[in-house]
């Protein structure tokens, strides 16, 4: 039949046959057949696991970037109530940013999540076929001439090859779609070993500067801050100080630069 | 005639589904070389629907050999472009 089934029957055909011209005795073609797709069967939960590793380690990446918007939400609440609106601009701006890259990995995430779900169905349904394979293979051999079991065996392994470069097909692009976002969190991890980060939050470069302002800011002022806190706990409502408090304890780390 | 949807199942169609899939398919192959994504994601939609509709999943023990296999449904327009596109019929 013409069309793209056409072609992409021939792309997996080709592959089928390639292996079954190997052996020219039906049972032997038979047990190489199961044997290779056993193998084949291997790769796929190994595939598996590989996609498994991928979305955990964007979670984790989701997580820091969690808490990330909570760091620089609670550094432009300081930097406002230092009166320093120019920081709190940035601050407010990398965490808009933060926020976006954090809807983008939860969609990857959810996405994985699902194909994830997907690949284990799939690989569920690639071990009944095989095993179906297998006791129809002992029948084969015990049944038909060479001749009939040939053309038996041909669609038989075809019908489980197919199933398995289907299975192959799913994990290939789950494997992409997670490659960009691997390497993304491959080259953060890199630069927080390599020290870039002062506190392993930070999520740009050059973030470093924003972080040390504050820090000064935050352990100079700290009058001022008490003073901000009330000021806002008399005129503002209840809303800023709990967020100032948090702020301070979030900021800790950096504060050993105060001496 | 048996068709499968890559990276989903495989479904027993009526034989005279098999016009109407082809001429889809044309149709398809027509509106990615016309650069036409929307027209290409409603007929490719078509399809599949065609597909899951008027077939029945095969059981899993059932050992078939499919007579098409259509791409997987988040085919994507750029994967499309490799796949509908070059000689592509079966060679015999």
């Amino acid at each position: 039949m013409p069309g793209i089934g056409g072609r992409m029957s021939t792309v997996i055909k080709a592959k089928i046959n390639k292996m079954l011209d190997k052996a020219e005795d039906p049972s032997e073609t038979l047990e190489y057949s199961y044997a290779k797709q056993m193998e084949l069967l291997q790769n796929v939960k190994k595939g598996i696991a590989d996609v498994v590793t991928a979305k955990k380690r964007l979670q984790l990446q989701q997580q820091k970037l969690e808490q990330q918007v909570v760091k620089l939400d609670t550094q432009a609440r300081q930097a406002l109530a230092s009166g320093r609106e120019d920081l709190a601009r940035t601050a407010l701006e990398r965490k808009q940013f933060a926020q976006t890259e954090l809807q983008t990995l939860d969609q990857q995430v959810a996405e994985l999540e699902q194909q994830q779900q997907g690949l284990i169905d799939k690989e569920q349904k690639l071990r009944s076929k095989l095993e179906q394979f297998r006791t129809k293979k002992e029948v084969i051999k015990a049944q038909y001439s060479a001749a009939e079991a040939q053309v038996k065996i041909s669609e038989a392994a075809t019908g489980v090859g197919e199933e398995m470069a289907d299975v192959g097909l799913a994990m290939q692009r789950a494997m992409d779609k997670t490659e960009t976002m691997r390497a993304r969190a491959g080259a953060m991890e890199e630069l927080e070993a390599a020290g870039a980060f002062d506190d392993n939050l930070s999520l740009t470069a050059g973030q470093d500067d924003i972080d040390r302002q504050l820090a000064e800011l935050t352990s100079g002022s700290e009058v001022d801050d008490d003073l901000a806190r009330l000021k806002a706990e008399l005129g503002q409502g209840s809303a800023p100080s709990p967020a100032l408090e948090e702020g301070k304890s979030a900021d800790q780390p950096t504060q050993g630069g105060q001496a | 005639m048996i068709v499968r949807i890559a990276t989903e199942d495989q479904y027993r169609l009526p034989d005279a589904d098999a016009e109407r899939l082809n001429q889809l398919d044309n149709e398809a192959v027509a509106a990615v070389e016309a650069g036409d994504e929307d027209r290409f994601h409603e007929v490719f939609e078509q399809m599949i629907a065609l597909v899951r509709n008027d077939g029945h999943k095969l059981d899993e023990d059932e050992l078939e050999e499919s007579d098409v296999i259509l791409p997987p449904p988040d085919l994507t327009f750029f994967e499309a472009g490799h796949e509908f596109t070059g000689d592509g019929l079966i060679p015999d």
